[in-house]
């Protein structure tokens, strides 16, 4: 299943933040990266990151090329990331 | 009778100062950096309780989950689990959190506790922890795992006191009895719910202030700004090589005074022979000039160390990603690319930290590429002999900008390689995923980087006294054997063994501009890259004869071309001299395909490139 990303403005990806974006994480769509990972297992390292429904992030820095990866505070550590698998991500 | 020995296994996320406590227990000295992923085999230590008890301490590398997604976190699972060949399942677990960022070791707790080992919680950093205001109901956090807690500070004395005393309460009153091993890998849906739980403890038990490390948050907004962060990068790297040139010379030109001095005094004192020809061709000359760059090494360690322990690799780490991403290598690769400048071997051993296999691969392969502590002896040698010491552009040491071209040709062409790799081999592949915690920023103690550079410099000295020791010997004698015939008009060392090996492998070699004494220098430089240098230091002492106390730099600029110094620069940018770098591929890929492989593509390079520098550089006439 993807997440219609016109959906409404308040639902976004991680991957297509901006630097400064802040919010809370409310779900986990593995599928919605294209990831050489399976969803299940990038979705586990995610989880395995901290990035639960509901935990607060942050976008602080942006890579120069293509604006990746991305490091993001997670609640109260910080985890870099790249766009491709922080699609899987779904903040509001 | 004694009690039996207690063993304890030390678990906990990367990065909690796993490794730290370690070494405060057992009094070792392994190595701890702030970043993760640091700690990439098992380790062992002993102790005793304060009560007596004999324990065995084994490190772990760090691990999120017990899953094994990496080489170095399969470790971590099979010994833990008593999968490991050999292994007793542990009597106790030691789970280390660093208690400024308690959700994910939490996490991995609460997984812990399914293995049904005995458990207690260390929560370490609780200095930082403290100076942040967090704020931990130790009893309740305990209640609510259902395992002791005590909390620690690794780095300070006196900071494992109450970890010692738990350990001999359980120890003595087993407490806590082992329960059956019911844990397998968490499905997605556990593991969300275990974060849940951990999270719902936390919120309970643990307070955490409303101010974060601004610390890191500043120097983060400049170090991983996207333009001035890669700036900055640049920077250091230059600097670094720069000093490595620049900053050893003054000390350097000490140690090589001392080296010409005593040279002198056994020429003077020993009576000429065989006696005082292997002192001071083979000792003095040979392994002193070796020596000689020790404070070069002591200060590529420095950097080195300075950098990982402020916490700027996993920084370096995110800026590099995309941009080694172009060259078909991991982010995760890099800290195991700069730890190759200063070895090879620590570097290649830190990629069992890439979980992905071709990944890992790839970085192995190309980590011997990067300039190694060991080429700077090579390096150095000939830069002084054949490149003027002049500024350029009023500052700029020209001696350290060719030292840089050279560090920069090492990385450009691993670049080069990897890039070649990912499009002949697996081209199709999607990117692994890079993911990284980047911790924050700890002042470097003083302590833990003098420890660092002393045992690295004491490395350095052994290898001098050992391996280098070694080859010096047999060279000195094949140099000097058999002796020339009475009457002979030659130099004696063409009438030894080491002028019929060189003779006749010149012929292979010579295209290359190298002349029989560079070519049974290379032989034993198979070993260590190093050894070259000492064995051009005994074969020209040898035939020096009578200005053999000179030094060996001065003697180069008048026997060579700079067409072949030059080749020779080309040729130790790739050459593949270095056993010990060989046996660790060997032994990482798990067979002698990867490493005959390396072998011979480095080989190859080796020769090409040594081939048109030396024949560029004739036609420019400096042939
Ligand atoms: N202030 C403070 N720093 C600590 C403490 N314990 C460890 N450190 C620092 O934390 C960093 C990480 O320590 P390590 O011991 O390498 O951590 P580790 O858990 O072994 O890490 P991995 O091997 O990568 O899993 C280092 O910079 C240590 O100096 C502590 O109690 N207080
Ligand atoms: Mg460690």
């Amino acid at each position: 299943m993807t997440i219609d990303l016109h959906e409404s403005d308040s639902v976004r990806l991680l991957g297509n933040a901006r630097r400064g974006f802040s919010g809370t994480v409310q779900a986990l769509k593995g599928g919605n990266a294209e990831s050489s990972l399976s969803a299940a297992e990038l979705e586990s390292r995610l989880i395995e990151l901290g990035f639960v429904e509901g935990a607060r992030v942050e976008v602080l820095h942006e890579g120069l090329i293509g604006r990746d990866p991305i490091a993001v505070r997670v609640e109260n550590i910080t985890v870099a990331v790249r766009r491709r698998e922080a699609m899987a991500v779904v903040v509001i | 009778m004694e009690a039996a020995l207690y063993n304890i296994v030390l678990v906990g996320t990367p990065n909690s100062g796993k490794t730290s406590l370690f070494n405060a227990l057992t009094g070792s000295r392994q190595k701890v950096a702030n970043y993760p992923g640091v700690t990439v085999e098992r380790k062992q230590g002993f102790f005793v309780t304060p009560r007596g008890r004999q324990v065995s301490l084994i490190d772990l590398p760090g691990t999120y989950s017990l899953r094994g997604r990496s080489p170095d976190e399969e470790i971590t699972r099979d010994v833990v689990l008593g999968r490991a060949k050999g292994e007793t399942l542990p009597e106790l677990v030691l789970c280390v959190a660093d208690a400024t960022n308690l959700r994910l070791a939490i996490r991995l707790v609460l997984e812990m506790k399914h293995t049904g080992r005995p458990m207690v919680l260390a929560l370490n950093m609780f200095d930082i922890a403290k100076r942040r205001g967090v704020t931990v109901d130790v009893p309740a956090l305990s209640a609510a795992l259902g395992i002791p807690v005590v909390t620690s500070i690794a780095v300070r004395k006196g900071g494992t006191d109450e970890l010692l005393q738990l350990t001999d309460t359980i120890a003595a009153e087993a407490t806590q009895i082992a329960r059956e091993n019911d844990w397998r890998p968490h499905s997605v849906a556990e593991l969300r719910a275990t974060q849940r739980e951990a999270d719902r403890i936390i919120k309970e038990t643990v307070s955490l202030p409303a101010r974060p490390d601004t610390w890191t948050a500043r120097v983060d907004s400049v170090v991983l700004h996207p333009v001035f962060g890669l700036i900055i990068l640049a920077a250091i790297l230059f600097v670094m090589f720069q000093a490595v040139f620049a900053w050893a010379q003054p000390v350097m030109e000490l140690i090589a005074g001392g080296f010409e001095l005593l040279g002198q005094w056994v020429q003077a004192t020993l009576p000429a022979g065989l006696l005082q020809s292997f002192i001071q061709n083979g000792v003095i000359s040979g392994v002193g000039s070796v020596i000689v760059f020790l404070p070069q090494i002591i200060i590529i360690f420095l950097f080195i160390l300075l950098l990982e322990d402020f916490g700027y690799m996993a920084r370096a780490a995110f800026l590099m990603d995309r941009i080694m991403g172009g060259a078909g290598l991991h982010g995760r690769a890099f800290i195991p690319l700069l730890s190759s400048f200063a070895c090879a071997i620590p570097g290649i051993m830190a990629t069992r930290v890439i979980d992905n296999r071709r990944d890992r691969l790839t970085t192995i392969l190309i980590a011997p590429l990067m300039t190694c502590s060991a080429r700077i002896p090579v390096y150095t040698l000939i830069i002084s002999a054949f490149i003027p010491a002049k500024q350029v552009w009023g500052w700029i040491n020209l001696q350290g900008l060719v030292m840089f071209g050279l560090y920069v040709v090492g990385i450009t062409s691993a670049m080069a390689v990897s890039a070649l790799i990912k499009f002949f081999m697996w081209r199709d592949d999607a990117p692994a995923p890079f993911m990284l915690e980047l911790p924050d920023y700890k002042l470097p103690r003083l302590k833990s980087i003098a420890i660092g550079i002393y045992t690295r410099a004491m490395m350095f000295l052994q290898r001098a006294g050992t391996t280098i020791f070694a080859m010096m010997v047999l060279i000195w004698f094949l140099a000097s054997f058999p002796q020339a015939p009475v009457g002979a008009t030659d130099p004696g060392i063409d009438y030894s063994l080491a002028a019929i090996i060189g003779r006749f492998i010149e012929p292979v070699l010579a295209p290359l501009g190298f002349n029989w004494q560079i070519a049974v220098a290379l032989i034993p430089g198979m070993a260590a890259r190093e050894v070259a240098v000492a064995a051009l230091g005994t074969v020209y002492s040898i035939e020096g004869g009578k200005e053999a106390a000179e030094q060996i730099g001065q003697v180069l600029a008048t026997k060579w071309s700079l067409a072949t110094a030059l080749s020779l620069l080309a040729w130790y940018i790739f050459a593949p001299q270095c056993a010990s770098t060989l046996a660790v591929i060997k032994r990482e890929t798990g067979g002698w395909r990867w490493m005959w492989i390396t072998f011979f593509y480095m080989l190859a390079l080796a020769y090409a490139a040594s081939l048109v520098t030396y024949n560029i550089a004739r036609s420019f006439g400096a042939g």
